[in-house]
Order: structure tokens, then sequence, then C-alpha cells
């Protein structure tokens, strides 16, 4: 619901980016990160620690664990490109929530897959809500393994507010 | 050994994966996940913002469901989806009961599937982190 007396949050400059893609960024699953995500979940399911395991479970190599989608390759000397959901709002909004996370896995992600992803904002609502004026982003990632297939697609739901 | 397709009946309820987690499995979270917000580590830095706590990740919340779903389903199972909605906040050193119950088994593309209801709940019996899911069963 907005307010008729006020100006929408959402600047002409956000409407225009829904749908424009993100460069595309690499991510890296290995067997180490693979592992120290587990690890940090609490797994105790061999699969996610032991190759051997993993292979007789009929895995190429250790799987990622629901919610690992490879680690970013990082580097130093290039900035990360701006997320598209952070565009400013037509009023400042101080806070940012993250509002859930939804994934859809298409086929096994294992360790030496090297991932692509590509980010493209596919809506944006603002609403009055408990937490006064929001702003609820939904961003749509899809993710394509090294032989390109589409692995997984994510939809995130930031909140400012 | 995981569930078995045939034996999963509608309405049926998964075993609820208990979880309580410490400072440092947050931190932990934080270089498994690449997640290194420091409300979720830094408690000046929390109560700096508003917040009573230093908070769980959402997102680690999210994996937890993924990990009920895994145990569930074993290795001849896939987790095909999982989503959810952050509503609450859930803090260190409190339990979060992550359950799940069957809502829908079909067929579909030859594959067995099973839909879920799922949700972590904190100590107060609030669902934190409701949401559904999508499996395959052999």
């Amino acid at each position: 619901m907005s307010d008729e007396t006020q100006e929408s949050l959402i600047t002409d400059e956000m409407r225009a980016s829904i749908g424009r893609e993100s460069e595309p960024t690499t991510l890296e699953v290995d067997k180490t990160s693979v592992r120290m995500f587990a690890r940090s979940v609490g797994y105790t399911d061999p699969v996610y620690y032991d190759e051997a395991a993993a292979q007789a479970a009929g895995y190429r190599s250790l799987p990622a664990p629901p919610g690992y989608l490879g680690t970013p390759v990082f580097n130093p000397n290039k900035r990360s490109a701006r997320p598209q959901g952070v565009l400013e709002p037509s009023r400042p909004l101080k806070r940012v929530l993250n509002g859930g996370t939804d994934i859809e896995y298409l086929t096994d992600i294992c360790a030496g897959d090297i991932l692509t992803s590509i980010s493209a904002v596919a809506s944006i609502e603002e609403r009055k809500g408990r937490l006064g004026e929001m702003l609820i982003t939904t961003t749509k990632t899809t993710y394509r393994n090294q032989d390109g297939e589409v692995v997984a697609i994510m939809t995130g739901t930031g909140i400012r507010y | 050994m995981g569930a078995s397709w045939d034996e999963v009946q509608e309405g049926m309820e998964i075993p609820t994966l208990e979880k309580n987690c410490s400072t440092q499995q947050l931190v932990h979270w934080a270089a498994g996940s690449g997640d290194f917000y420091q409300i979720h580590y830094d408690h000046n830095f929390a109560e700096a913002t508003g917040l009573p706590n230093i908070i769980v990740h959402g997102a680690l919340k999210h994996a937890f469901l993924g990990q009920l779903l895994h145990d569930w389903v074993g290795n001849e199972g896939r987790v095909k989806r999982v989503g959810c909605s952050y509503r609450g906040m859930d803090f260190p050193d409190e339990d979060i009961h992550c359950k799940g119950v069957v809502t829908r088994k079909y067929e579909e593309n030859g594959e067995k599937l099973v839909d879920l209801e799922i949700w972590t709940e904190n100590p107060d019996g609030q669902r934190t982190s409701p949401g559904s899911a999508t499996v395959r069963l052999p």
C-alpha cells in the first residue's frame, strides 16, 4: 500500500534495473570449502568430508550441501560489482534485512565444479508494515556449471526499511 | 539409509533436527558462507544497530533446514528445493528446532517427489523461518 501523499520509494532508475543481468561471477566448489561449509552447519554425513564415502554414494566428489553454491573467486584488486538491489530509493532507508532464501537444485554440484552466476532483480515492491516503510527486492541468481548446465536457481528477498 | 517414497504419507512429520548455535558456530558459519556481517559475531556492533544481542544468520537457518531434509532423504534421495522466509530472530545458545511435515506426495517426470512445509522454531514455539521444500525419494 503506497501512501498517495508521498511519492514512490522506487525511482525510475530502480524500475529500469529490473531484469537487467549482472556481470557473471565465478565461484569455485572445492573439497576444502565443502568440508568447511558442512562442518559449520553441523553435518555428520561422511559424504561431505570423505571422498571415498561420497563416491561410494554415487557422487563424482564431495557434494555441495544444500545452501552451498560455491565460493566467489576473490581478487583484492577487483572491486566486486555493486549489487543492483542497492540502488538508492527516493527517500533514504537505513536498515537492511535478509527476508528469505529459496534455492532450486537442478542437478548435483560437487567439489571440482566451477560455477558461473548471473543475477537480476526480479521485482521491487514497497509496503507499509510493522517496520514502517519497507522496500522489498527479490533477486534471482542463476548458477551454471563448467558444462553450461543450470545447476541451481536462487531467489533472495532483501528488505530495506 | 534415508526415507523411502512408498513409506511416506501426507501429513506425516519428519524427524526433528535440533540445533543450538554457540557463538563459535556463528563464526565458523561466517567463514564457511563468506557472510562476515558483524551483527552475527560482534556484540557491540549488534547493539549499536539496535539489536538486543548478536543474531543467528538467516542463511544458516536456511542451511539447517537443508540439513533437516538431507538427513531425512539420505544420499539416494535429493533435496530439490528449499525456501524459507526469515520472520524472527534467533540468538546464540538458544534451541532452534528444525521441523517438517509432508504436504504432498506425487510423481512427476518419472521422479518420486514429496513437498513439505518446513520451519525453524524458537524456544517459545514461534516459527522464525517458515518455508517449503521439495525432495526426491527412492
